[in-house]
């Protein structure tokens, strides 16, 4: 393999910066994906039959505690990208380790959302509000799921492998995935949340 | 557990199909073993990441498929031959024409159209592979795993029954209370999440591996077709798989999505579903239009009449593909201004789409024709696409609309696009690039038997369907009574798809016939070619260029052979290669016990399969092969032999 020392090394071999492009056109799939979801919930918003509706149900607490753990983990990995730059591997294990423990704080706090509603008797059979509200949130946190396992992944191959062309492509690319969430959880923290309580 | 639900009861046409699946799968086994195949079978196909193999593969898979929507398409000919005929009951019915769509569409066309773009297109733009192997073998598991868990529908459960768009609320729990809908959302999943990866796959491919020298403007038009194609499928995919997990909501958790009660609305399936479904058509379309451009500039001896001017048409195609979505549902009560923006949008598809036609007959014009197989179906695309098209003007306006609307002058449109415009041209292109993977041509006269049997049938079939549509007979009709007339049409329309499937079987016989008797291609060049593909051996060595071609010209084979630009400079040096891989193989038997449990609830095994997908996925991770390196002389000898020099 080629590998070219002017790039920086996740970009290094040509198969690197092919998967780089690669997954941002992934990415260009991904939002005609959310948008999708946010057009059915848009639709979907006040037809909530005899269920509650998003005002009565929503609570602003946990949500600014996601919305902080979100954005904030997103910071992190950027200086994980930072350090795997400077060649630091643990300093990078660190802030991908914070990052991922934020993703799961986010999790933990979305599952108790989840048991919250369902608790008050909102479930996904309730209405067709509810069934596109889970949906969307869950889609998202599903990503966010996925992310958490896929980061614990990258580490045990940096932890064994120490940063190559390889391991950085990966981290790389987990970094852009991650970004991506936060940037999805903004525009559901607003037009979801925000709007809901209004 | 409950068996009972796993049965399907009645038919004997079931019963011949449980028997004959039963029979081919022990046939098969028994063959494999008998001449100890499994070896090869494993190491040669099922782990393999060649593109070429998988898009033989793919065309494999596609033709299987053809002759099974291809007897769907029978049985509802003989069905509605004659007045009151007893051969089909009416859910036998409905699951046939279902099925028959969702088949012909998503496994045959597609597949048949992703197939030749994986053989052709690394090889069109001078590349050694596709950007991603491994991603390409995963992308065709899921695709042939999410059509053999459609297909064993018919057998264990029962097949979907709503129709290949499946509206709701005819598709709910509540009208359709059989598994026959979980295979569609499922099935379909599992499948679309395959083509999305080869959408990627081949957009990076094709922007970032094309070989030097060939800037955009230089792509032959089958690559720029596939491009646009593979833009549209990133875009439009996505739609789908929240359209199908909203159904499976609905399905399996009782969520209200599009129930007609609890908040839920049935024209938002309506809307999702051709939101993605009319960009579909367009995916199956731009690559045959790449296809005929290819064989019309071979076969003219001519450079293709207004390239930048076809680059433009397709551009200007994906873009309003997605912009006439709701001329699907005109009837269904939307109002006459949003009926209007989308009559105008959905006519002014004709303009670009007549812009191509007009280049393809200059691109005739003055050439020096010769009619070989691929070409005789390129040129009766042209008229019967036309009629195609002329009546799709008709059917775009939205007032005269509510009088075809759902009759079988639909039908006879969009079988007078689809057939042309896809199948002709996957039979035209198979043809054409067959000596190209397989080292000889097909038998031209035999091809010229399927040929004119299959043109000629097609008419005979569907021509009179755009009368009987005018005469009132709705389409998805199960029988009809002999007063109203539609008899004596319906029986002409049966007697041309028997013809049809003549031609099929003709076409089969020929691969038969020129894989035992026709000669060997040697220059790797059967058709005085003009791009790349033609410019290496035939077969095509897993490397495909030995050198990596230099382009300075559109057609840049043609131009080596006329103007004697030379097209590899350099040595041969070693060349990197991908190692095979059987995880992606695992990974789609693992996607079919996933999707078969959620389609039948079974919980338990619908967790342990989607744990063990996540498993593959980090192994695939985890794995640290770089592939290998095939040394120089090895190369040379390969080459050497594939000229039919001794080594």
């Amino acid at each position: 393999m080629k590998i070219d020392a002017s790039k920086p090394l996740e970009y290094s071999t040509e198969e690197n910066s092919n998967k780089i492009f690669g997954f941002w056109v992934f990415l260009g799939a991904e939002i005609p994906l959310f948008a999708t979801l946010f057009t059915v919930y848009f639709v979907m918003v006040n037809r909530f039959a005899s269920g509650p509706s998003g005002s009565e149900l929503f609570e602003i607490g946990p949500v600014l505690i996601e919305t902080f753990l979100l954005l904030s983990s997103s910071f992190t990995i950027g200086l994980a990208v930072h350090a795997m730059r400077l060649g630091h591997k643990k300093a990078m294990m660190v802030f991908m380790a914070i990052t991922l423990l934020m993703g799961l704080a986010f999790i933990g706090i979305e599952i108790d959302e989840f048991f919250t509603y369902v608790h008050e008797g909102a479930t996904l059979q309730t209405s067709g509000f509810l069934s596109s509200l889970f949906v969307l949130l869950g889609t998202h946190g599903a990503h966010v799921s996925f992310g958490f396992l896929w980061g614990v992944v990258i580490m045990i191959q940096l932890w064994r492998q120490g940063i190559t062309p390889a391991t950085a492509n990966k981290a790389f690319i987990f970094s852009l995935f991650w970004h991506f969430l936060d940037v999805v959880w903004i525009f559901i923290f607003s037009f979801v949340y925000l709007k809901g309580l209004m | 557990m409950d068996l009972e639900r796993f049965k399907v009861h009645g038919e004997p046409l079931i019963y011949g199909a449980m028997i004959s699946i039963a029979l081919a799968t022990i046939g098969i086994i028994i063959g494999l073993t008998y001449f100890k195949k499994w070896g090869y079978l494993w190491r040669e196909w099922l782990t393999t990441v060649d593109h070429k193999r998988i898009g033989v593969m793919y065309i494999l898979a596609a033709l299987l498929m053809l002759f099974r929507g291809g007897i769907d398409a029978m049985m509802m000919r003989l069905q509605t031959a004659a007045p009151e005929l007893k051969f089909l009951d009416a859910q036998h019915y409905n699951e046939v024409f279902t099925t028959h769509g969702l088949i012909m569409i998503l496994f045959m066309a597609m597949p048949f159209i992703i197939g030749l773009m994986n053989v052709i297109i690394p090889l069109q733009i001078g590349a050694r592979d596709v950007a991603f192997p491994r991603l390409n073998a995963v992308s065709f598991w899921l695709f042939f795993f999410g059509a053999m868990l459609l297909n064993i529908s018919f057998v264990i459960g029962g097949s979907p029954d709503a129709g290949w768009s499946a509206y709701f609320p005819l598709a709910s729990l509540e009208f359709s209370p059989t598994v026959g809908n979980n295979y569609y959302s499922l099935a379909l999943q599992i499948s679309g999440i395959g083509t999305l990866i080869t959408g990627v796959n081949f957009i990076v491919t094709i922007l970032k591996m094309r070989a030097p020298g060939m800037t955009l403007m230089k792509m032959p038009m089958f690559t720029w077709s596939v491009l646009i194609t593979n833009i549209i499928i990133v875009f439009a995919f996505p739609v789908l798989t929240v359209a199908l997990a909203l159904m499976m909501f609905d399905r399996l958790f009782g969520s209200q999505f599009f129930t007609m009660a609890n908040g839920g609305m049935d024209m938002l399936w309506a809307n999702l579903f051709w939101v993605w479904g009319h960009p579909e058509v367009y995916i199956v379309i731009l690559p045959a239009f790449g296809i005929y451009s290819e064989i019309i500039a071979t076969f003219s001896k001519k450079n293709l009449y207004g390239y930048t001017s076809m680059v433009f048409s397709m551009l200007i195609i994906s873009v309003l593909s997605f912009l006439v979505w709701a001329h699907h549902f005109y009837t269904m009560g939307q109002g006459a201004m949003v009926n209007s923006f989308f009559s105008i949008t959905t006519m002014a598809i004709a303009v670009p789409t007549g812009v191509k036609i007009f280049n393809w007959l200059f691109t005739l014009r003055k050439g020096r024709i010769t009619f070989t197989t691929p070409m005789l179906y390129t040129l009766a695309f042209i008229p019967i696409f036309t009629i195609g098209g002329v009546t799709g003007v008709m059917l775009a306006m939205a007032s005269a609309d509510y009088q075809y609307h759902n009759t079988m002058f639909l039908v006879a449109h969009f079988h007078y696009v689809l057939i042309p415009g896809a199948v002709f041209a996957v039979i035209a292109g198979f043809h054409y690039w067959f000596p190209k993977v397989f080292g000889f041509r097909l038998n031209d006269r035999l091809g010229r038997h399927a040929f004119w049997w299959i043109a000629i049938s097609f008419n005979v079939t569907f021509f009179p369907l755009f009368f009987l549509g005018l005469m009132g007979m709705t389409r998805r009709t199960y029988t009809y009574s002999a007063e109203t007339g539609y008899g004596p049409l319906n029986m002409l329309s049966f007697a041309g798809a028997v013809g049809l499937s003549i031609g099929f079987l003709i076409l089969v016989y020929n691969i038969y016939w020129s894989t035992r008797y026709m000669p060997k291609d040697t220059n790797g060049d059967p058709w005085d070619g003009r791009t790349l593909e033609w410019a290496t051996n035939s077969p095509i060595p897993a490397y495909n260029f030995a050198i990596v071609p230099k382009v300075e010209t559109r057609d840049a084979f043609w131009s080596a052979k006329q103007d004697n630009i030379p097209l590899y400079e350099g040595n041969i040096t070693k060349i990197h290669m991908p190692s095979n891989t059987g995880k992606p193989f695992i990974l789609g038997v693992i996607f079919f016990v996933f999707g078969f449990s959620l389609v039948f609830s079974l919980w338990i095994p619908a967790i342990l399969s989607g744990i063990g997908i996540l498993i593959v996925l980090a192994t695939m991770s985890f794995d640290r092969d770089h592939g290998f390196y095939i040394p120089a002389e090895e190369v040379i000898a390969t080459e050497k032999k594939l000229r039919g020099e001794t080594v």
